[in-house]
């Protein structure tokens, strides 16, 4: 079989995702000493702290009854115990109690994953072990840099996570989802450019002296108050492997210099996402905004996250609609467009990294 | 990937048969549903023993990436039960059916010392470990001890691979293992996994316990055919089934009740669950223990022993110049 022949010709509707990836299982603060149970890579997992404050992430099932762990409670040190019959786990999932026997079948394990916490969130490891090296997370300093203030929130998204990617490469979309927002027709006018390197995408695309959209206007006479005039806006789209996107966005005064790199004119907020399959039809998007102006302002800060929240709540509607659509209709394909340059070079590097698990299976 | 013990069955291709050391085989398989196969996971495969199919399970010393090379080593055993004869007389071409990979002993990434104890044939469940935290560049040891460096598998291989983290203990030559010194070598942050015979498993086990060291740190696993003493032929009586069954060397209790048509309780076959758990009612000799279900507490109690793996042997010393005649034993079964 030559090269060409072996990759697909068709773009896979429902994409398997990656297992030797880092993904976001939580927030920082939704994990607790109280276990509680995520389904993540189509595997549920009970996750907890130790007393220490260490994570520790087990496969949330008993391994003798398969009971959930998640309903179980914390005991000593770093334990979890099973809610059924009382097996008692340490936090690397070895057996250390067994009810009413004087030794531990040497095989009463539950599988662990590693796990790191890093950018407020905690990484899950759902592969081989051994290759969950942590400087493989994927870069979302932005989230606890002292440069950068802001929230976020987590969406339950109703369809495959290639399909968030896929409405994250590229923001045309915006002008006919977000209309009243930061919807504009100039986005579908301008042009973008599309790179690729290694597992990394950029989309960058600028609209010179346009008018700001409500949400942009709002943010830049927050910065500067009673700003009125054109703008330079710029969306610089950045994808790293397998599902973490972080976008530079903003809008400068026009003509200040913005698309030079002088952006004092202007305000900058990093939109942060890293999505997280649940199921091959359900994903875990987390989200948040970030800002490089007005770092005290709790306001703005509430402000901004109920208003993306918004913006995304729209983002779901059509991600649930476009889910049901594809399951609806199981004969036809998915035909692409030049818009969809950075989306598909995101599949790209995904079916590479699935060819290399083995685990990459002809479009259905 | 995680474990997984859902047997899955295919075929397999032996694609190669070399010895490698006194009596060891290395078997290499090709199998017709590859799996990469995790450290400490072995495979189940189905031998021929006089014409009857029976399951044995054996270690995957190692796996190439994709899974389409599986390689094992099976040790003829002077008192084989007739598994090892067959595995021993295969020939390249031949088909098996296998499972695959399974795992019951998991190796666990990120302890900040490990130290590994391979005794004789097992070997072939810690190799792929040593490979594997070599990889990681974990502190490990890797300790290897035999009778005699003509019966050690793989010794040439794993010096080269390994270098000085390889210490290997060798009875002929003197340098045997001093149990307590090795296990004073281990701390609260290190994890022990073994294989072995039963001796060296439970001299670890109590210098183990003996230190106060975390249970769950020390890990091992064991296919339950080795005992204190070397099996013997002796009769095992069922009053409450009538039954007399004379349980040969090459056979388990439980099997030689299974032929004589008493329907019995079981799970593992390997020492480990207890369900095959019965009741001594009377006995002639004593009890060799080869499970790990019972505390030592228990065993010497010798009041239950776990039919699948454990015996009856004539004597307590395990001479026989003191025996009359075959060990008998009376139970209950469950």
């Amino acid at each position: 079989m030559t090269a060409v022949a072996a990759t697909s010709s068709t773009t896979n509707k429902i994409l398997p995702h990656p297992l030797n990836a880092w993904y976001v299982a939580a927030w920082d603060h939704e994990v607790t000493r109280k276990p509680m149970s995520r389904r993540i890579a189509n595997r549920p997992v009970a996750l907890y702290r130790t007393e220490d404050g260490k994570i520790v992430a087990l496969a949330d099932a008993c391994w003798h009854r398969l009971a959930p762990l998640s309903m179980g409670k914390t005991v000593g040190k770093d334990g979890i115990q099973c809610p059924y019959h009382g097996i008692v786990y340490n936090s690397a999932g070895r057996c250390v109690s067994m009810p009413a026997q004087e030794t531990i079948n040497p095989s009463a394990t539950v599988p662990s994953f590693p796990t790191v916490e890093r950018y407020r969130y905690v990484w899950i490891w759902m592969g081989d072990p051994t290759l969950a090296d942590p400087d493989l997370v994927p870069d979302m300093h932005q989230m606890t840099s002292d440069e950068w203030a802001g929230d976020g929130l987590t969406i339950h998204a109703a369809c495959n996570y290639q399909l968030v990617l896929d409405n994250l490469m590229d923001l045309t979309h915006e002008e006919f989802v977000h209309s009243s927002t930061i919807g504009q027709e100039e986005l579908s006018e301008s042009d973008f450019v599309t790179v690729r390197e290694g597992n990394k995408v950029t989309v960058t695309r600028w609209m010179h002296n346009i008018d700001a959209p409500p949400f942009w206007l709002k943010n830049m006479r927050d910065k500067f108050p009673g700003f009125e005039g054109k703008v330079d806006r710029w969306q610089i789209i950045n994808f790293e492997a397998p599902s973490t996107i972080s976008i530079d966005v903003g809008v400068a005064k026009a003509g200040t210099g913005a698309p030079e790199g002088d952006r004092s004119q202007g305000v900058n907020g990093f939109v942060m996402n890293t999505i997280t399959p649940e199921t091959d039809r359900s994903s875990h998007y987390f989200w948040a905004f970030m800002r490089n102006y007005c770092l005290d302002s709790q306001l703005i800060t509430t402000q901004l996250r109920d208003g993306v929240h918004g913006v995304f709540g729209e983002d779901e509607e059509m991600l649930q609609a476009q889910q049901a659509a594809i399951d609806a209709n199981p004969d036809y394909e998915f035909y692409n467009l030049n818009i969809d340059a950075g989306g598909m070079w995101v599949r790209r590097i995904l079916e590479s990294m699935l060819a290399a698990e083995g685990r990459l299976v002809a479009s259905a | 990937m995680a474990a997984t013990n859902i047997e899955t069955w295919q075929s397999a291709t032996v694609i190669e048969t070399t010895p490698v050391a006194d009596g060891i085989a290395r078997i290499v398989l090709e199998p017709s549903l590859p799996l990469k196969a995790e450290p400490g996971s072995h495979i189940d495969l189905m031998v021929e023993i006089d014409g009857e199919p029976a399951k044995r399970s054996y270690s995957v010393v190692e796996s190439s990436d994709d899974g389409t090379r599986l390689v094992i080593s099976v040790m003829r055993a002077p008192l084989s039960r007739g598994g090892s004869i067959f595995m021993h007389g295969l020939a390249v071409g031949q088909r098996l059916e296998i499972t695959q990979p399974l795992q019951n002993f998991p190796l666990r990434v990120g302890a900040q010392r490990y130290i590994l104890l391979a005794g004789g044939i097992g070997i072939t469940a810690i190799a792929n470990m040593a490979a594997v935290l070599k990889r990681l560049k974990a502190d490990y040891t890797l300790v290897y001890v035999g009778r005699s460096r003509g019966a050690m598998a793989y010794l040439g291989e794993l010096a080269e691979l390994h270098g000085e983290r390889l210490q290997v203990h060798v009875d002929d030559e003197g340098s045997s293992l001093k149990v307590p010194e090795l296990v004073g070598r281990a701390d609260a942050g290190t994890e022990l996994y073994m294989c072995g015979p039963i001796r060296l498993m439970d001299a670890v086990r109590r210098s183990w316990v003996e230190r106060e060291l975390d249970a769950p740190n020390l890990r091992y696993e064991t296919f339950g055919n080795s005992g204190w003493y070397d099996p013997e032929e002796f009769i095992v009586r069922v009053p409450k089934l009538d039954l007399e069954v004379k349980v040969p060397q090459g056979r388990s209790m439980l099997e030689a009740l299974e032929d004589a048509g008493a329907e019995m309780m079981f799970d593992c076959r390997k020492g480990e669950c207890g369900l095959c758990e019965v009741r001594i009612l009377e006995l002639t000799g004593a009890i060799d223990h080869r499970d790990v279900f019972y505390s030592e507490r228990q065993q010497r109690l010798s009041t239950k022993m776990n039919c699948c793996v454990s015996r009856a042997v004539t004597s307590a010393t395990g001479s026989r110049a003191d025996a009359v005649g075959p060990a008998v034993i009376t139970i209950e079964p469950n």
